[in-house]
């Protein structure tokens, strides 16, 4: 399998008012062609921000440390224009609000039509063409009319099939999706994930799917790497994380899933604790402070990731959740 | 749009009667008349020149004739002015102004709006700082005091341009006072600009836009100007109105023939009819100003709606 991301010790830091702020740390996976891959965690995890990070996009006030290389080109630090040729045309991103992510002020027609002719250098008839093409393929009805709409115009889950559509424009090679379904109501959001299924079989793209919604991983994606703190806690295939979740952040996340078969009295399962604040970061396991299974390790030395299985990692020192004492053998960073 | 703009035309009406109105009855109760002077008349003279231009009716009457013969579009004669009719002062003394403000509102927009879109590209760096630094001094110079500096330097130690009148009329003679007019502006629709695009620079649809891998000029132009200029269109509206109907100050140390001068004047001299003249011109502008900003909107963000 040949990678199409190759993400090394890449890290994220924004300059604040109150100091330096990392919201991911040094994390490391590879994307390869066709594979569908989870990124899951909470609000803060640094999901978003490690692919805003790869696509350029970081606010004004953040770095990007590390390396991110797009089959063996470097993306880190490389210069706009050049990036430009890039994104858009070889790797495209969907956001999660398609209410304000699509320009108000321009019609839906020119705002496909201006990525096909900036990278394919088409003729406006050809863009237009391939437009309607895209919009059909996202199951858009009227397609035609749609492009002489604004984005006011249109639902929410249009909007958000629009921006799909206009994500595919240049058959990308890596279409990374940020919580492409968190703005939608429930019936949408089905509709729009069936239409990812059905993408991921008629595009040769490889996806990213960032999410914090495990329902939404366990139907789309092959492969899951779980955040927090800016960190990966585990990483596997879909069956690993959701059958024999090694960490017990991932289990946590699992269990706070609500459930069909449970009964109706019984409380649903929440995470105690709050999410980490990226300023206060424990120098160690990020998770201590609300992990069930804490011990004094994890306050002094920080968890690296260590395989459970094959292509299973999780970076916690525990033996097992079965039996969680501390592994000697774990390898960790000794922090304090 | 056209049944929008008719129906606001016809609700200035009722907003127009009621600054006349108020500007009447609030000009006719402050001491003093056109015809008190340090020379004291005799009471008959007085009297018979009160007479003369209904200032002996009660004011209810001297409103409602002045309003009858406004609808008429006679706006009654100047008070001090003599031998001229409002009309005629306004009708010769506006175009002066018109061009004046005109070219320093054109002049202001276009190097404004530059400059504070260069800053906003550059934000937070050497350019954005001095842009604004810039900015706020000419915020706070008072064109008092930047009009005779400019007229020293140019006019002059320089030598390159007149000093004050409108000479044969050619444009050279109204750079100076435009260019003093046109400062305070460019600061002010320099920072609007900048303001505007420092938050669409920000939003959602732009970062969008950088996804899509648009070149910067692009992503200026067709993505963020629309959205980021609004402030400034609703700034321009009622700046514009201010602009043209002249600057007292600009008026007098150029010894133009504006007719900004007489909203002083006239108030000073309790030129009744004039007052009454440039309330109505200035009122109209701007409620004509206003309707113009609503109709631009619509053509800038298509939310808008007129209904």
């Amino acid at each position: 399998m040949t990678a199409v991301l190759e993400v090394r010790d890449l890290s994220v830091r924004f300059a604040t008012p109150d100091g330096e702020v990392s919201a991911v740390n040094g994390v490391s996976f590879d994307v390869n062609e066709g594979e569908c891959v989870g990124i899951v965690g909470e609000s803060g995890s640094g999901k978003s921000q490690l692919f805003m990070s790869v696509m350029g996009l970081l606010a004004r006030n953040g770095r990007t440390l590390g390396s991110a290389k797009y089959r063996g080109t470097e993306l880190v630090g490389m210069p706009v224009k050049e990036l430009n040729k890039i994104r858009g045309d070889k790797i495209a991103m969907i956001f999660q609000d398609s209410m304000t992510g699509l320009t108000p002020h321009l019609r839906i027609g020119r705002q496909m039509t201006e990525v096909l002719v900036q990278h394919k250098g088409m003729s406006e008839a050809q863009a237009v063409k391939r437009a309607l093409d895209m919009l059909n393929l996202v199951r858009i009805p009227e397609a035609a009319r749609r492009l002489a709409q604004y984005p006011h115009e249109l639902s929410g889950g249009m909007r958000q099939r629009i921006m799909i559509a206009m994500a595919l424009l240049c058959e990308p090679e890596l279409l990374i999706a940020d919580e492409p379904t968190t703005a939608l109501d429930v019936t949408v959001q089905a509709q729009i994930l069936d239409l990812m299924a059905d993408l991921k079989r008629v595009t040769k793209a490889a996806i990213v799917l960032i999410t914090h919604d495990l329902g939404t991983v366990a139907g789309l994606c092959d492969k899951v790497q779980v955040m927090y703190g800016g960190r990966f806690m585990e990483t596997g295939t879909v069956r690993d994380i959701f059958y024999e979740p090694a960490h017990p952040y991932a289990a946590g996340l699992l269990s706070s899933m609500p459930r069909l078969t449970e009964e109706r009295s019984e409380k649903l399962y929440a995470i105690p604790g709050q999410p980490p604040n990226l300023q206060r970061l424990p120098k160690a396991c990020p998770f201590q402070e609300r992990c069930d299974f804490v011990h004094d390790r994890c306050a002094t030395e920080l968890p690296l990731l260590r395989e459970v299985g094959p292509g299973h990692t999780k970076a916690c020192h525990l033996v097992s959740l079965q039996n969680p004492v501390t592994d000697p053998a774990a390898p960790s960073l000794v922090v304090a | 749009m056209l049944s929008y703009t008719v129906r606001r035309l016809l609700e200035a009406i009722p907003t127009l009667l009621v600054i006349v109105a108020l500007s009447f009855f609030l000009m006719h109760s402050a001491p003093g008349g056109p015809f008190d002077s340090e020379r004291v008349l005799p009471p008959e003279i007085e009297a018979n020149l009160k007479a003369a231009y209904n200032l002996d009716k009660p004011v209810w009457q001297q409103f409602l004739i002045y309003l009858a013969n406004a609808v008429q579009g006679d706006f009654g004669p100047s008070f001090t002015y003599k031998d001229f009719s409002v009309s005629e002062l306004i009708g010769t003394g506006f175009p002066v102004s018109l061009k004046l403000g005109l070219s320093a509102i054109t002049l202001a927009v276009i190097i404004g709006c530059t400059l504070g879109i260069l800053a906003a590209m550059r934000q937070n760096t050497k350019t954005d700082y001095s842009i604004m630094g810039v900015a706020m001094v000419g915020i706070t110079i008072p064109n008092f005091v930047m009009a005779p500096l400019l007229t020293l330097v140019f006019g002059i130690y320089l030598g390159l341009l007149p000093v004050a009148g409108l000479g044969d009329g050619s444009f050279r003679n109204l750079v100076l006072p435009v260019i003093a007019l046109a400062l305070p502006q460019i600061a002010i629709i320099s920072r609007l600009t900048r303001g505007g695009m420092v938050e669409v620079l920000r939003s959602n649809f732009v970062r969008t836009a950088h996804a899509k891998g648009l070149p910067e000029h692009l992503i200026i132009t067709r993505h963020t100007l629309r959205a980021a200029l609004l402030p400034v269109v609703s700034y321009l509206g009622p700046a514009i109105a201010g602009l043209v109907t002249g600057s007292v100050v600009i008026e007098q140390i150029f010894g133009l023939p504006g007719i900004g001068r007489y909203f002083v004047q006239g108030a000073i001299n309790r030129d009744y009819t004039l007052v009454m003249g440039t309330v109505i011109t200035y009122g109209s502008l701007i409620v004509l100003m206003n309707l113009v900003v609503d109709l631009v909107y619509g053509l800038m963000d298509p939310r808008v709606r007129y209904d």
